[in-house]
């Protein structure tokens, strides 16, 4: 590692650095739960309405494999560069806890499903590799409802076992960050990767994202690590780079004044901006793994892994760097255009039809990617959609109409639809772009506002705007923005 | 009065019903009359669902008059059911206080099998809580009592399934065999009980004490009729992913084809030090029956024998520690409340729980805890290789094995208090579960008056074979003609 880097690795001036490894729960977009037929929309459902024998754990049920949570786990390993081990099975993780209906998770010990992967980024322009250790597969757990911030000063509890059963993968990360940036950057680059394939929606809000942190601190260049700490309850990337931040400083501190830190789990308060011990290692559980003996271990044979491979689209990292070389763009555009596969997809369809490659990166990472938010739609699914914002964009390349009208247009028609090129000519929204008719008007504009003129020719550049305006109104916002511009330094020189 | 049908086969039941001679409802009130008239003594009955038998038997008729010889071969053949099986809104408890009251919301695949049939399920059958005993007397609900002499234990787990078909009340029940807790009650009320191959009937709807060693099976009072229930009830479920997707082999179609010129093994490990004189002159008389029949016999050895009992009582309890974990008094059955939710499971599984279940969960949760796993789940699950192995190397040379099913006939009821003697009821059973294999037990005469029980041990998926060696025995020996006193009593 070069001497820049690990200056900027290290915490400035402590001399010490963070090492973190992060534990990412992820739910998988499948059309029913991991072991029976209950669907995986429980959100919105009544409580205990999304739940069959099965998820429910009653006696004599058992569990059948959900195929299409092994494939997109596989799918995922395969994203993240991991190996598929040819033999996998699963364990039973057993605890008492009123939201877990079997008194066991059905989860993966000691043969996951997949192990050995990375998960590279940029951080500052500086590239970070963060060695992925595994990702596994198992079951998610009910939810409860205290009264009370915790179970054991509560009064009574409520359980809803509508998440009981929805499969999860655990993406375990080696501790090979250095930094709270380094891990928010993660998270980031992670979600976009798991949205991107299509196997999770990258909702941290809703928890069908979810992050915990093993972090430490040690000397620059101390190879022994020290007592790690896990972080849990983290639910944004801003909660996970506050938490690291704040445990990373609260660890120095313990150590700078003498103090030895405990390995225990601390729980992040997002409203006191603190971590608070939950747990001491002392407490941790004897999870009692064991084979699960209800479900035969999977063998996953090279063609299997090989057919999931050829499900995998191109990844968000190599669509930026395509982008820079293939359409000319800057590492900033490249990046905005590729965060979602959504956009990504709209750019290259605008541009392949014959928009260009600047105007398509302007339109879609801006006024397309804030009505797609805005309505909850993309481009593709939208009533203009990529025909129509195509057409539209080649009225503005032909200066047939100016971006004020595309704008409005394209407001108007994101949702609905419609032949732009039709409404233009029935609303007379063409540009104005001839010199003659724009110079009586300019002139009007100039006689009418002596003071703008005096504070242009004085040196204010801003006052041309106060020109350009009434311009613009004076013309129904239809006129050529930059033939007035040039009217107008031409007759008050500048 | 109708002719009494109590004591009688499935098959001689189902002929009556097709030639005209019964009908399913007057089966099902034969069937009530005698139970009403002997549970008393016996305690084999939990749930009692006269109604629903009696809506099953009217349409049982109804299927029959209209199928005629079509009909399935349990159609409006009454049947009960060990109380670890699940049936849609009939109470299920395990034999435990823990879920008292627990309506479960479906049926299980092997019960729902026998009712596509036509079955008329008359109750639900005592057994040691949660399928774990040897005796029947760890039952919440007080212990069965054997009809042969109800001071003595009918063995378990399924006690009271073995109790109700040996009493005469149905032709045939359903129980569970984890460690022998179909065939050893088969040995002890002289009837046949049939453990099919690991992964031949489908768990599902089978409250779990093992998974990995629990198989559902019958109790009949024939092979044959053994050999029918198994027809109904084998096969792949998509619910179940252990149970084995290949074929079923139709055991009828070779159930009359005898013994001559199988070779059939004779395990010297199963004449262990604890068998009784008795117990072993009639298992060595039936191996010459079966030699008179045509069959080589020869001795063979498993030499892992001794260590099947450990091997057990280490992967048993620690599936079951994992298992009964979801009784935790948060969604259905006992509840006890507490000052905080570690107070509260505490409480109710203290008192939902007997003795026996705490002590194997105790022992499951030990085998399994971090530093103990390799000494002894890990362990235990080798020799487990080990034991099949050696099954696997028998099988290379014999075609089916011979031996005793218990060392002992039936016990007087508070005899084995020591839960270790209790445990040695089933060592010539528990290595067939740990192997996977199929085995049956039939009677093969009495000792001291009490039934003797022949224990035939097939390779996997050989059930097909299992029954045809048991089947030669039974008709050659006439053993198939036992009945307990309680049947007697009735006839008379």
């Amino acid at each position: 590692m070069s001497a820049v880097a690990t200056v900027a690795r290290q915490l400035e001036g402590t001399g010490y650095e963070a090492v973190i490894g992060l534990e990412v729960h992820a739910q998988l977009l499948t059309r029913s739960k991991m072991f029976c037929g209950c669907g995986t929309d429980y959100f919105e459902a009544p409580p205990n309405s999304n739940t069959c024998p099965v998820c429910l754990g009653l006696p004599g049920t058992l569990p059948v494999m959900n195929r299409e949570a092994v494939e997109k786990t596989v799918l995922t390993a395969l994203a993240l560069d991991c190996t598929i081990p040819p033999f996998t099975k699963f364990d039973r993780k057993n605890y008492f806890y009123p939201d877990l209906p079997k008194g066991y998770q059905i989860s993966q010990y000691d043969l996951p499903l997949s192990r050995d992967g990375k998960l590279v980024f940029a951080v500052d322009g500086r590239e970070v590799r963060c060695g992925i250790t595994r990702v596994h597969l198992e079951e998610d757990t009910g939810t409860l409802k205290h009264a009370g911030d915790l179970i054991h000063e509560a009064t009574s509890s409520l359980v809803d076992l509508n998440r009981a059963g929805v499969p999860l993968m655990e993406i375990v990360g080696e501790p090979d960050l250095r930094s709270a940036d380094e891990a928010r950057e993660y998270v980031v680059r992670l979600r976009q990767v798991l949205m991107y394939i299509g196997v999770n929606d990258g909702s941290m809000e809703r928890g069908s994202l979810r992050c915990d942190a093993n972090v430490s601190v040690r000397r620059v260049g101390a190879s022994e690590y020290g007592t790690k700490v896990e972080i849990k309850n983290m639910n944004s990337f801003r909660a996970v780079h506050r938490a690291l931040e704040y445990e990373i400083a609260r660890q120095v501190e313990v150590l700078e004044t003498g103090g030895t830190l405990v390995q225990e789990t601390r729980g992040w308060i997002e409203t006191e901006g603190r971590t608070v011990s939950q747990r001491s290692k002392e407490q941790a559980h004897d999870y009692r793994y064991f084979p699960e003996p209800d479900l035969p271990p999977l063998e996953l044979d090279a063609a299997y892994v090989s057919r999931v491979r050829e499900l995998l689209p191109e990844l968000p990292e190599a669509r930026q760097r395509r982008f820079e070389a293939q359409y000319g763009l800057s590492a900033y555009d490249a990046a905005l255009l590729t965060a979602s596969r959504d956009e990504a997809e709209a750019y290259e369809a605008l541009v392949g039809s014959g928009v260009s490659a600047k105007v398509a990166a302007n339109w879609v990472s801006g006024d397309v990617a804030r009505l797609a938010n805005a309505h909850h739609v993309p481009l593709q699914r939208s009533g203009l959609g990529v025909a129509g914002l195509g057409a539209l964009l080649r009225l503005v390349e032909s200066a047939a109409i100016n971006g004020t009208t595309a704008k409005e247009l394209l407001d108007e028609l994101y949702l609905g639809g419609g032949d732009a090129e039709a409404l233009v000519r029935e609303r007379g929204l063409g540009q104005v772009s001839d010199e003659s008719a724009l110079a009586a008007i300019v002139d009007e504009v100039i006689a009418a506002n002596p003071k703008s003129v005096a504070d242009f020719r004085g040196g204010k550049q801003q006052a041309l705007g106060a020109l350009v305006g009434p311009v613009m109104k004076a013309t129904g916002g239809r006129a050529d923005a930059k033939l007035v511009n040039k009217l107008l330094r031409e007759r008050i020189g500048g | 009065m109708p002719q009494s049908f109590v004591g009688r086969t499935i098959a001689e039941m189902a002929a009556a019903l097709r030639s005209g001679a019964t009908t399913a409802v007057q089966l099902l009130d034969g069937a009530i009359a005698h139970r009403d008239a002997v549970d008393g003594r016996i305690n084999a009955f939990l749930a009692r669902t006269d109604d629903l038998a009696r809506r099953q038997a009217q349409a049982a008729d109804a299927r029959i008059a209209r199928e005629g010889a079509s009909a399935p071969a349990l159609c409006g053949i009454p049947v009960a059911l060990k109380d670890v099986l699940v049936l849609d809104g009939v109470p299920t408890t395990a034999s435990s206080k823990i879920i008292e009251g627990f309506l479960p919301p479906y049926t299980g695949t092997a019960v729902q099998r026998l009712l596509d049939q036509g079955a008329v399920v008359l109750g639900k059958t005592n057994c040691d809580e949660f399928a774990m005993g040897s005796s029947n007397e760890n039952s919440a609900y007080g212990p069965v009592g054997n009809p042969w002499d109800v001071e003595r234990v009918p063995g378990g787990s399924s006690g009271g399934s073995a109790a109700v078909v040996a009493a005469g009340v149905v032709p045939y029940s359903l129980g569970s065999d984890t460690g022998g807790s179909i065939r050893q009650p088969a040995a002890l009320t002289g009837t046949v009980g049939f453990k099919p191959t690991y992964g031949r009937v489908s768990r599902y709807g089978l409250i779990a004490f093992a998974s990995s060693l629990d198989q559902i099976g019958p109790f009949t009072n024939t092979v044959e009729d053994a050999a029918t229930v198994y027809s109904a009830i084998a096969g792949h479920d998509p619910l179940d992913s252990t149970s084995s997707p290949t074929a079923v082999e139709d055991p009828m179609e070779t159930l009359r084809n005898g013994v001559a010129g199988m070779r059939l093994g004779v395990p010297r490990e199963y004449f262990v030090d604890g068998l009784e004189p008795g117990v072993r002159a009639r298992v060595e008389e039936a191996i010459e029956v079966l030699r008179g029949l045509g069959a080589s016999v020869e001795e063979v050895s498993l030499p892992s024998t001794d260590a099947g009992l450990a091997t057990y009582y280490i992967i048993a309890p620690a599936e079951c520690s994992s298992n009964l974990a979801r009784f935790d008094g948060v969604r259905f059955g006992m509840h006890v409340d507490g000052v905080s939710l570690l107070r509260s499971y505490l409480a109710t599984r203290g008192a939902g729980f007997g003795p026996e279940v705490k002590r194997r969960i105790m022992l499951g949760t030990y085998a399994l805890s971090s530093g103990y796993y390799d000494a002894y789940y890990r362990k235990a699950q080798k020799v487990r290789t080990v034991i099949a192995a050696e099954f696997d190397a028998v099988f290379e040379k014999v075609d089916a094995l011979v031996c005793p099913t218990s060392p002992t006939v039936a016990f007087t009821q508070g005899a084995r208090e020591d839960p270790i003697a209790m445990y040695l009821c089933d060592v010539l059973t528990i290595p067939v579960n740990l192997a996977g294999l199929p085995g049956i037990s039939l009677p093969c005469g009495l000792s001291d008056g009490l039934p003797v029980g022949l224990q035939v041990i097939g390779p996997r998926f050989q059930d097909a074979r299992v029954l045809r060696v048991a089947h030669a025995y039974e008709q050659a020996s006439g053993a198939a003609a036992l009945r307990s006193p309680m049947v007697a009593g009735a006839a008379a």
